[in-house]
């Protein structure tokens, strides 16, 4: 089952490749991992996905709250929750065709960022299977580079 | 010493600028250590610089490994924190192995490593390795001091980090340029580690229903573990076997932990434990795992692992519970704050069925060996260095067949009393872990009874105990093998001794060449009055004892099989 985990860790050089090591040393499986700085410049937060069954996502946890400059750990599994993943993809397309593609993008709700005789970027968030059904549809005009940030993830409802 | 205080003094009265290297002095002296294991580099001169005055606490040994192993020693045997002084680079990178075998058994050392400046960080200078890059798999914590202004707090954080918890080895990594550094002012001490919180106290709910759990059990069994030792809760254990009368077997780390005297003492389980001890805990129907982690070498397939038991599992780490089996009652905490907790609810049991099984089962399977046989057994020597010590001796020993016959038949009775490497199963132990250990006691005996192949992967260190007078006596069980291996190889690789048999060097000759006193033992009759003599000879010793080449551990469960499966040899 696939999981999103955030981890609350230290801003501090090192911490990125703790987790990584610790993620491969125990041979857990990531789909994606995304850091960025909180509101604190102190804290940064790491947003994982990662698959598994309820043992191994047990000893994720445990594993990573063992980290010690992991703070705190959370599993969104089961919890109310928005998450988003950021793409930016280049899609090899004629003028003809491009109005054809601008359809398909509004219907998913992307922004052109950039245009090119032969190719125009898109910009698309949204969670996970928004963001691959997208991929797909863009398959047969020909994706020349495609880049994405991964899940971040937030519990829906006020913080306690 | 009086020079070194002053000097204290003077910097921390007048205010005046101090170096990361006064710095890191005077905080080791806040933190109380008494030794330091290490070797001099480089990088590292300006701290070994500040460290001439009291070099009364520094012990040079011939490798850095050793340095390492000593610490671990020094832990293991005193309970205190080991502290490790080594280089960059290549200094570092000889701590791995003894960094890997405290991370395994939870033994609390700090390593401190010299590091490049930081302004060559990353540039491939000389003598310059990413340490905190290669230790971090090996280590609990570990960190690299960018500023000077941070060291002082550091290496408070690195001893807090180390004992506290499921203790372990940190490293800090000091660039030397940090302690080169003046810093203006009073330095930070104040720990910061929020992310940092280890549980030390078990939640009451669960306490209680493990003790009802225990007070409901017909056939119970306490598993402990090495956490029993780290928590100096050996004690509350033998109280709580004797008030709830329930038996008690161990691991190899935890033996000691409960006195082998005792009826209710089960002795050592897992692939080379007592056979009565496996088929207790293969038979029970609660298992109280205490500071224990279910290893491999522990519970053999884990499958068909205690099949019959609910599983009341006590450990300090979280994520040690759960992790190899299916715990009923997890309880994480601090075993000593959790047996106090125990004490006030366990009721004593009869349980004259299950503890007359056990009795029966300790008749028909003791731990033995041939007693009569004309050549020297190495189980006959280990017995005999039990007597002549009167039991009373710590016990460092390398890894392999010997370790496992000091195990079985050494008789334990103090906890801290073994120094072995459990986890990691690391050759070459034992020597400088006794060094480590003798420096910790100077007035106990310590032997370490190691094999030929064991002994020749740290020998240098003799010349740390002959340097230092530390008097460990070296009890080599030379069999002229590599005998773990030879006897896998015997019985499941078709007698193929593939690199297995060595030849090894005229050990009491070069003890002397050392400076240390060697003795050769061919005869079994010599074998009592070679110990006596050793233990009354001042300084460090090494005895050859050629024993018989081809002995086997028994009892022994095949590797992936489940414990009752154990192969007892030819004399059960």
């Amino acid at each position: 089952m696939r999981h999103i985990i955030s981890a609350l860790v230290q801003n501090e050089p090192g911490v990125l490749a703790h987790v990584a090591g610790m993620f491969a040393a125990r041979g857990f499986n990531i789909d994606s991992l995304v850091v960025g700085e909180t509101e604190n410049p102190d804290l940064s937060r790491m947003t994982i996905v990662v698959r598994g069954d309820d043992r191994v996502l047990e000893q994720v946890r445990k594993q990573l709250a063992k980290v010690v400059a992991v703070i705190r750990v959370r599993d969104f599994s089961g919890v109310a929750h928005v998450e988003r993943d950021l793409m930016l993809v280049t899609i090899a397309v004629t003028a003809e065709r491009r109005g054809q593609l601008m359809d398909l993008i509004n219907i998913f709700r992307g922004r052109v960022v950039d245009v090119s005789p032969k190719s125009v970027m898109v910009q698309l968030t949204g969670p996970e299977d928004k963001v691959e059904a997208f991929i797909e549809c863009c398959r047969p005009y020909g994706i020349k580079e495609l880049a994405r940030t991964g899940v971040i993830a937030m519990p829906r409802g006020v913080k306690e | 010493m009086a020079k070194a205080k002053q000097k204290k003094l003077k910097s921390a009265q007048k205010g005046k600028a101090c170096t990361g290297a006064v710095i890191f002095r005077e905080t080791l002296e806040a933190e109380g250590v008494d030794t330091i294991f290490g070797y001099p580099g480089g990088v590292v001169l300006p701290i070994f610089d500040e460290l001439y005055e009291s070099l009364d606490k520094f012990v040079l040994t011939r490798h850095e490994q050793g340095a390492a192993h000593a610490a671990d020693g020094y832990a293991r045997s005193t309970g205190k924190v080991g502290v490790v002084l080594a280089t960059s680079g290549p200094g570092a990178c000889n701590l791995i192995t003894g960094l890997a075998t405290a991370h395994m058994d939870s033994i609390p050392i700090v390593a401190f490593t010299g590091q490049v400046k930081t302004t060559l960080i990353g540039n491939d200078a000389f003598q310059e390795a990413d340490v905190t890059g290669i230790t971090r798999p090996v280590t609990k914590y570990n960190i690299l001091v960018k500023d000077v202004k941070d060291l002082a707090r550091i290496i408070h954080e690195a001893f807090h980090v180390a004992r506290t918890g499921r203790p372990g080895p940190v490293l800090v990594d000091i660039p030397f340029d940090v302690s080169m550094a003046e810093l203006a002012g009073t330095p930070d001490k104040q720990i910061r580690l929020p992310g940092y919180k280890p549980q030390l106290f078990g939640n009451p709910r669960q306490i209680q229903t493990a003790a009802k759990a225990i007070n409901a059990a017909e056939r119970p069994v306490i598993y402990a573990g090495g956490g029993v030792i780290l928590a100096n809760a050996s004690d509350l254990l033998r109280q709580l076997a004797k008030q709830a009368n329930v038996p008690v077997t161990t691991t190899l780390l935890a033996l000691g932990a409960f006195d082998q005297e005792n009826p209710l003492s089960l002795n050592m389980l897992g692939m080379h434990g007592a056979a009565y001890a496996n088929f207790a805990v293969q038979d029970c129907d609660l298992l109280v795992a205490i500071g224990a982690r279910f290893e491999d070498r522990v519970t053999g397939n884990l499958a068909t692992f205690a099949p019959k038991a609910k599983i009341v599992h006590i450990d300090v780490d979280p994520s040690s519970i759960a992790k190899n089996v299916k715990v009923d009652i997890p309880v994480v905490g601090d075993a000593a704050n959790i047996l106090k907790e125990l004490l006030k609810l366990v009721e004593h049991r009869p349980r004259t069925a299950w503890i007359e099984q056990i009795g029966k089962w300790k008749k028909q399977y003791p731990l033995t060996y041939d007693r009569k046989a004309g050549v020297i057994k190495p189980q006959y020597v280990i017995e005999q260095i039990c007597e002549a010590t009167k039991g009373e001796a710590i016990v460092a020993t390398g890894v392999g067949q010997h370790q496992m016959w000091t195990a079985q038949f050494f008789r334990w009775s103090f906890p801290r009393q073994i120094i072995s490497s459990g986890g990691l199963g690391t050759m070459g132990f034992g020597l400088p872990a006794a060094n480590g250990a003798q420096r910790g006691n100077p007035d106990k005996v310590v032997v370490s009874i190691d094999g030929d192949g064991s002994f020749c992967m740290t020998m240098q260190e003799l010349a740390t105990a002959v340097n230092y007078s530390l008097p460990v006596k070296s009890m080599i069980l030379n069999n002229g093998y590599l005998g773990m291996v030879r006897q896998w190889q015997e019985l499941f690789f078709g007698k193929r001794y593939s690199a297995t048999p060595i030849k090894s060097p005229d050990f009491a000759a070069l003890a002397r060449g050392f400076g240390a006193t060697g003795m050769v033992v061919t005869e079994k009759s010599e074998v009592r009055e070679a110990i006596e003599q050793s233990l009354a000879t001042n300084g460090p010793v090494v005895i050859d004892f050629h024993v018989d080449p081809e002995e086997n551990v028994w009892p022994m469960v095949p590797a992936g099989k489940s414990l009752h499966e154990m192969k007892m040899g030819p004399l059960a």
